[in-house]
């Protein structure tokens, strides 16, 4: 099978990292050879694969040896569950430096240092949360990862952040060969959640891949560092990412986007029950002048 | 060849356009202009200081090469950091021959490139640890450095580094002064925002140093040389004709100038701006600060030389007055054997210049002085207050280019047939190709001084030994004559 390099985005602090893993991992089960690439100055993609705190990043190592030409790839490239191999791009403390460059010189090394060898049959990057440079498109250049996922719920600003994500996915589908392959529901237990996803996904052009339900077993998993397929790999949490990961697999849905505009995205989240229909005549009023009204 | 008619020079600009397309030539069409010296305004007929086309070769610098390279590099007791990865620092090191007194890397550093030399990591984990580390071994190594200014590159603007609480930690730390400047490459249109940028780092870090310190004794003759760079040791050759004539000249900015000279300024009657383009806000800041009044002034060619002797004269009492007639007469005789001497020779040759600074208008009088008329000049990074000074220099119906391209420098050459042309290394060896005497007019192709009477004599002598060099004659290959060519035609 030739590999396939998917990229996974979403708002930040929705999941990405926690779905990623355990959709690594069930992939890693179901007997493929995979890799992660954590692309986040917070180095925290892969821990629940390597029961890590935070793995030593090409970054972090670069910085250490005095040129990221001193590092070797068994330096940065670790084996964690299943032989799932972990890189963490790395990249600086916040508010210093340049951590798009960060990501831009770690994937650049991956390649030349033949990372991407003949046995992988996938490659994730788990991308920090919005796109808010070049750097953190790399992942999505020509001849990286192909296929997006976009990790929402069904949360008003996850949304925003999941078309908006689509609207960037549309540049570079015009000039190279990414497509959107899916939307990934992490679900935060809104109301008609499914339905507002899958209807979202629809108007995008796309499809909403899986709904992953809500579940503590992830959390009781994570504090141990592991992912739930490793922890407790009979619960239905971790069939959940199994489905997951077979629909991934066997995904071929692969589309330019078509992003909707805020008005069509708001008319959506007021369908559903999200979002008030407008009320003109509030806009600007302080509360006090309401008192007074 | 005849001088151009207004129509002429015109139709000639024309056909110069032509080749563009639509859009770069309306924005080329404002930049070229025949000259009317009636005019008050530039603006009637020339736009400057714009973005330069993509596409075309400029031939400008950047916002660092105007910091570093024209205005803080050479005070010569201070180090400059090119702060950024090296190359900045490598090609501009010491290439522009401010000539300097001192034992360099001991009490003077102006030759010497010091660079942070940035790499990837530089960049993803910023740079200002290494700076503050880079400011310590600096302290260490050359203890005896006034002060550092931090020369900003290009990719410190972008990752955001703190230069300025990297700046303010290192003067606790060393003593000394040590100055961020902002001077990032890409900012602005040109070299000028550069040197804008410089002049106001000066202002808020160095001018008001000693401002209440009334320990310097002052006279009443005391100036400041402004905007002298010391190229081929011009500054020196100025002021010696000052204090000839009774001037205490108290700061040299920024040729062989100190740290100590730019802090004492302030305390001047009198400011002198040789370049007006790259230190007039540092003039009018003091100007409205410290009341004090700024002149500018020509040292090219003994008739500017006389005119702004007198004019700075005027600002003093009859001592320096007389002073000025002394001193323009005790030169006398020296000047008139170098115009005798060189005049016959170059009398009546047309000269095409393109430079920057001050240079497009204040070399005109000294090429006038030994009989020679220059016929075209521009600017490189020019405002329109630099056209507003030129057009009154100019002969009519002269060509003015701003920010001139690659490909119309050339076509106005051919078609203007010049016998001498003036501009930089990037354009010398196309037109010395091309059989055209050149000579290179940034830093007077390893020549100077330019400026002042000892100067003037150095100008005339390059101008003859260049103009009427020999080699000229042996451009053209012996069968490519008219008659040869003709041979060869009918050979082949």
């Amino acid at each position: 099978m030739a590999l396939r390099q998917c990229a996974i985005y979403g708002k930040g602090g929705i999941g990405k990292s926690t779905t990623t893993q355990n959709l690594v991992s069930a992939l890693a089960e179901l007997g493929n050879n995979v890799m992660i690439v954590g692309c986040d100055p917070k180095a925290d993609s892969t821990r629940l694969i390597l029961h890590a705190k935070a793995q030593t990043t090409i970054m972090s190592l670069a910085a250490e040896a005095g040129s990221v030409e001193d590092l070797e790839l068994e330096d940065v490239l670790k084996a964690g569950y299943r032989g799932i191999k972990c890189v963490e791009s790395g990249g600086p403390e916040p508010g210093v430096g340049c951590a798009g460059r960060g990501v831009i010189t770690a994937i650049n090394f991956l390649e030349e240092e033949g990372a991407y060898d003949d046995e992988l049959d996938f490659v994730f990057y788990d991308v920090l949360g919005d796109v808010v440079c070049g750097g953190f498109a790399m992942p999505i250049r020509e001849n990286k990862a192909q296929e997006i996922y976009i990790v929402c719920s069904g949360e008003m600003m996850a949304m925003y952040a999941a078309n908006n994500i689509a609207k960037g996915i549309v540049k570079y589908a015009n000039s190279g060969s990414v497509r959107l392959a899916g939307l990934i529901c992490n679900s935060r237990n809104t109301a008609r959640e499914d339905e507002l996803i899958s209807a979202l996904a629809a108007k995008i052009g796309t499809t909403m891949i899986h709904f992953v339900p809500r579940d503590n077993v992830v959390q009781r998993a994570e504090i141990r560092r592991m992912t739930v397929i490793e922890y407790e790999p009979n619960c239905s949490q971790a069939d959940e990412y199994r489905q997951l990961a077979t629909k991934i697999r066997d995904n071929r849905n692969f589309i330019i986007p078509t992003p909707i505009t805020m008005d069509e995205l708001e008319e959506l989240m007021m369908e559903f029950g999200i979002l008030e229909a407008e009320d003109e005549a509030i806009i600007g009023v302080t509360a006090a002048a309401e008192a007074t009204a | 060849m005849a001088a151009l008619t207004k129509e002429e020079t015109e139709a000639l600009i024309q056909e110069v356009l032509e080749i563009y397309p639509e859009q770069a030539k309306k924005d080329r069409a404002k930049h070229l202009a025949v000259n009317d010296p009636t005019l008050e305004k530039s603006n009637k007929c020339i736009t400057s200081n714009r973005k330069s086309q993509p596409g075309v070769m400029t031939i400008r610098g950047c916002a660092y090469a105007g910091s570093k390279g024209v205005v803080w590099g050479p005070i010569k007791d201070m180090i400059h950091i090119s702060h950024g990865p090296v190359g900045c620092g490598q090609y501009s090191r010491a290439g522009r021959r401010n000539y300097y007194v001192g034992t360099t890397g001991v009490n003077t550093f102006g030759t010497m490139n010091f660079t942070s030399d940035f790499t990837e990591k530089d960049i993803v984990f910023g740079g200002d640890k290494k700076l503050a580390k880079i400011i310590t071994e600096i302290e260490g190594l050359f203890p005896l450095h006034k002060g550092i200014s931090i020369q900003s590159e290009c990719p410190i603007g972008l990752i955001g580094d703190d230069i300025e609480a990297v700046a303010k930690k290192g003067n606790k730390e060393i003593d000394k002064p040590v100055i961020p400047v902002r001077c990032e490459g890409f900012r602005g249109v040109s070299q000028s925002l550069g040197h804008h940028i410089a002049n106001d780092a000066i202002r808020d870090w160095v001018l008001g140093n000693r401002d209440g310190d009334e320990s310097f004794p002052t006279t009443p003759y005391d100036v400041a040389v402004i905007g002298d760079y010391n190229i081929g040791g011009d500054a020196w050759a100025s002021r010696t004709l000052l204090e000839e004539m009774g001037l205490r000249v108290v700061a040299q900015w920024s040729g062989d100038g100190t740290l100590a000279e730019i802090e004492n300024t302030p305390k001047v009657k009198l400011n002198l701006i040789h370049c007006y383009r790259s230190m007039n806000y540092i003039a009018r800041h003091m100007e409205e600060k410290y009341k004090i009044p700024w002149i500018e002034y020509n040292f090219f060619g003994p008739t500017k030389i006389a005119e702004s002797l007198r004019r700075i004269a005027s600002h003093f009492d009859d001592t320096i007055k007389e002073g000025a007639e002394r001193v323009i007469k005790r030169y006398e005789a020296e000047y008139q054997a170098v115009i005798d001497k060189y005049k016959p020779r170059l009398e009546g040759k047309r000269v095409m210049l393109y430079i920057g600074g001050l240079r497009p208008r204040h070399v005109i009088g000294a090429y006038e002085d030994l009989g020679m008329e220059v016929v075209g000049t521009g600017y490189e990074f020019g405002h329109n207050d630099d056209y507003d000074r030129t057009i009154k220099e100019m002969g009519n119906a002269t060509l003015l280019y701003d920010d001139v391209t690659g490909y119309e420098f050339e076509e106005f050459v051919k078609r203007v047939q010049p016998d001498l042309i003036g501009s930089g290394i990037k354009e010398k060896y196309i037109f010395q190709k091309m059989g055209i005497p050149f000579r290179q007019m940034h830093s007077w192709d390893y020549s100077g001084p330019y400026h002042g009477y000892d100067g003037f004599a150095i100008f005339a002598r390059d101008m003859d030994m260049t103009l009427n060099n020999p080699c000229w004659k042996q451009v053209k290959a012996p069968w490519k004559t008219e008659a040869g060519s003709e041979d060869v035609k009918i050979a082949a």
